[in-house]
């Protein structure tokens, strides 16, 4: 059993409970360890976020928890966090000098389990360690409920653990993400946990998680009780987007999403959990995106218009992500931009629901295809031309003759505000714009994102944001080289474009078009949080790679040069599969070969098609960052 | 002195900084009580470290004052983090002359920062040789164990 091999700790849990301090303050980091290890706690310190990421990364299951100060120079505290709950789902406590409400509550908000102030007192930590049985509890629960639904179903839970549920082995070192095998497995046995009924699966696993708490990491089984969570992998995410999209964003329901998916082993309460996060998200980046949205909001919307699928190879891709779940292409392609947005604006079941997001879906705008609501008129002009366009409407409405569609640049202001916010276009120009965002149905609600979308094909549309993504466009260099090139350029560019906007949308709530701003925001929340800056050079070739975009449409603040670094580090990765987190509002490192990228959904096999080379020769960049730290391959995950 | 008078001395000592306000006694006696056989002169570890790293913190403020323009923004910040630092010891004085500084940058006054900066560095080098002091106290009355 487990407690056979279980450490010693295991047996008088708390001790023993692994707990990683972050802390740019050497003083504090050293007393803190000291009163951590007074605790009987097995402490590692860390003076800065990235190297905590980077431990924690090694070892996923390295550590119970995780406790970090807000302020770092390196990276902010709170993004830090994020990739924490998203990634590796840890508790993270957050500590700081500053007990003001609103920031205590923006760490609760970005997930932090507790929010401690300086001076921390011994007592404190003492009880730290109820976070851990908290979520140990939850994974349980879930997982009982797995159990039962398997039941039910009379089907082995299939995972693809490590191979056998040995516990007594300390350690067939398979630190791999149990959630993945979990979600990967096929036809993996089933540790015999399973096969009890949820009763005596509760009681065992009960006694494992306490015996087995600070088991060996390895338990990949499933049956362990360390981690049972779901990892939400772009795929998963991405039908999940889907399903939310089709359902519509005000009437679904963890049921009705559950029901879509078609997932077998996935249960209620792990899709209700992601929903919350995915609202929180949404509503985090619409809340920035109209902060800074000037433009009104990108026509992500426009995305929807899964028209523009067909046309462009890589408008597809974007399309593709548009129609299939507006999020859940995005999120899968840009893999880990905050494709997000997708899911919550407007995006009717069609609309790549991304484009509403902030990004600078604008540019799609000038595409022309953008200008349908929702259906991609004529998808690839748009693409091109909304591209092309984008690119210049961003600048300033360009009226660039690609514009197929109408004038809808209104990107002139749009693009201003794009243009910063473009910034991230470099990232998303990778992302194709094909994201029917400019035909994101702006009659659907469409968020204020799709807005900017209007002003490329779309008359109607009202907001010019979508010239967002254009400036973008332009100022990167390497992405749009081809601001008005034909078609075919245009995809290019817009690629990164749209798929920014995506990316933007993902930050937020489906970025509101409004929220153009918000568009650099999120494009650099993507980036930032990943030292982007670095990668950005590189990423801005990616740009060019429709998947990109939407991965990081994270703040775009610094972003603007860092997004498209950003994202390119992330591609590097993406060749060996990188991690996709879905980082609420950032960029979602996704482990998927960029094979994976591929959307499953999308049917328009043209449209991937012609990313296929671009993306895969954009993801091999070399970026600096690390790939998980930007999804902005999302865009050019549209390859196929 | 005697043994007896010495470590009367001490706590003295230790009486004068936390009446004085010059340490929270709170944290002091935090730090006292993580001290144990593996550490038993951590809190005079725990004062130098913060003194070293306050050396480095106060070159970064320096320097982004006497930068033109001055980024106001980014001194407080600096600032911040400092004031994070002292409270690790706790401070007080220190720590409100942190805040003081902290207004000004607020205001945009660099006059005024650089005059708090002044007060700041002041009363953190007073500190430092009380808390010198003590330390040597304590060791001449040998409360301080070799390890």
């Amino acid at each position: 059993m487990e407690s056979s091999f279980s450490s010693p700790r295991n047996d008088t849990f708390p001790a023993g409970l692994r707990v990683l301090v972050v802390d740019d303050d050497p003083t504090w980091l050293k007393i803190l360890e000291k009163m951590l290890k007074r605790c009987s706690y097995e402490v590692t310190t860390c003076g800065l976020a990235r190297d905590a990421l980077h431990l924690l990364r090694q070892k996923k299951d390295g550590y119970d928890m995780v406790i970090s100060d807000v302020n770092m120079p390196d990276m902010d505290g709170f993004r830090l966090l994020e990739h924490l709950g998203l990634e590796m789902d840890l508790p993270v406590i957050m500590m700081s000098v500053d007990g003001e409400t609103s920031r205590v509550m923006r760490g609760v908000q970005h997930g932090a389990c507790d929010y401690l102030l300086k001076p921390i007192r011994m007592k404190e930590l003492r009880n730290i360690w109820q976070h851990v049985f908290r979520k140990k509890i939850h994974e349980i629960r879930d997982i009982e409920s797995h159990e039962s639904l398997e039941g039910i179903l009379g089907v082995g839970w299939k995972t693809e653990n490590r191979k056998k549920p040995d516990r007594n082995r300390k350690k067939p070192k398979k630190k791999k993400n149990r959630t993945e095998s979990l979600i990967r497995s096929g036809s993996d046995q089933y540790d015999e946990g399973y096969f009890l009924s949820a009763d005596d699966l509760t009681s065992s696993r009960k006694r494992k998680d306490v015996d087995n708490k600070y088991d060996d990491k390895d338990f990949a089984d499933f049956s362990s009780t360390k981690k049972a969570r779901v990892v939400w992998s772009v795929d998963l995410h991405q039908k999940f987007v889907k399903a939310v999209h089709h359902i519509g964003f005000d009437k679904v329901g963890p049921k009705k999403i559950l029901d879509l998916m078609n997932v077998p082993w996935l249960t209620r309460e792990n899709v209700a959990s992601h929903l919350q996060k995915y609202r929180l998200y949404l509503s985090r980046l619409q809340k920035e995106n109209e902060l800074k949205s000037s433009c009104g909001g990108m026509k992500h919307s426009d995305y929807s218009s899964k028209d523009a699928q067909g046309s462009f190879g890589l408008q597809n891709s974007i399309s593709i992500q548009q129609s299939d779940a507006a999020h859940g292409s995005f999120k899968v392609s840009g893999d880990n931009l905050v494709s997000q947005r997708v899911g919550t604006k407007s995006h009717e079941s069609d609309i790549e629901g991304i484009v509403s997001e902030p990004v600078a879906e604008p540019k799609k705008g000038s595409n022309g295809n953008i200008s349908d609501p929702q259906k991609t008129r004529s998808p690839q002009m748009d693409f091109n031309n909304s591209y092309a366009e984008t690119k210049k409407c961003l600048i300033g409405n360009v009226p660039d003759s690609q514009k197929i569609s109408t004038p809808q640049v209104h990107p002139s202001h749009s693009i201003a505000l794009v243009e910063s916010e473009v910034n991230f276009t470099e990232f998303e120009s990778a992302i194709p714009t094909k994201y029917s965002w400019n035909e994101i149905p702006l009659n659907k609600a469409q968020k204020p994102l799709i807005q900017l979308n209007s002003g490329f094909n779309k008359p109607p549309l009202p907001g010019p944001h979508s010239h967002f993504q254009v400036d973008r466009v332009q100022s990167i260099p390497s992405i749009s080289s081809r601001p008005s090139t034909a078609e075919e350029d245009v995809t290019g560019p817009a690629k990164s474009k749209p798929s920014y906007s995506e990316c933007i949308n993902t930050q937020g709530s489906h970025v509101s078009p409004s929220t153009t701003d918000s568009f650099p925001d999120q494009i650099k929340s993507c980036l930032v949080n990943h030292q982007v800056s670095e990668a950005i050079s590189t990423s801005t070739a990616n740009m060019e790679y429709q998947g990109f975009n939407l991965n990081c449409i994270t703040d775009l603040e610094s972003a603007q040069r860092n997004l498209i670094m950003g994202s390119a580090s992330p591609f590097a990765s993406l060749d060996d599969g990188f991690q996709i987190c879905w980082y609420q509002g950032d960029c979602y490192g996704m482990n998927l070969g960029l094979q994976n990228i591929e959307f499953p959904e999308y049917n328009d096999p043209a449209l991937v098609s012609e990313v296929p080379a671009h993306l895969y020769d954009a993801l091999r960049f070399d970026y600096p960052c690390e790939p998980s730290e930007y999804s902005v391959m999302g865009q050019g995950l549209f390859i196929s | 002195m005697d043994r007896n008078q010495l470590q009367r001395q001490v706590a003295l000592k230790r009486s004068f900084l936390f009446e004085q306000c010059y340490l929270d006694p709170q944290q002091f006696v935090q730090l006292e009580e993580l001290q144990d056989d593996a550490n038993p002169n951590f809190v005079e570890e725990i004062v130098t470290l913060f003194y070293k790293d306050s050396a480095r913190l106060f070159q970064k403020i320096e320097q982004a004052l006497y930068s033109r323009p001055i980024d106001f923004a980014k001194l407080d910040d600096y600032m911040h983090q400092f004031k994070g630092s002292t409270s690790s010891i706790g401070a007080i004085k220190v720590k409100n002359e942190c805040s003081q500084f902290k207004e000004f940058c607020l205001a945009a006054n660099a006059d005024g920062c650089v005059r708090a900066l002044e007060r700041v560095k002041q009363e953190h080098q007073t500190l430092r040789i009380h808390l010198e002091n003590y330390f040597q106290l304590r060791r001449q009355a040998g409360l301080v164990q070799r390890v």
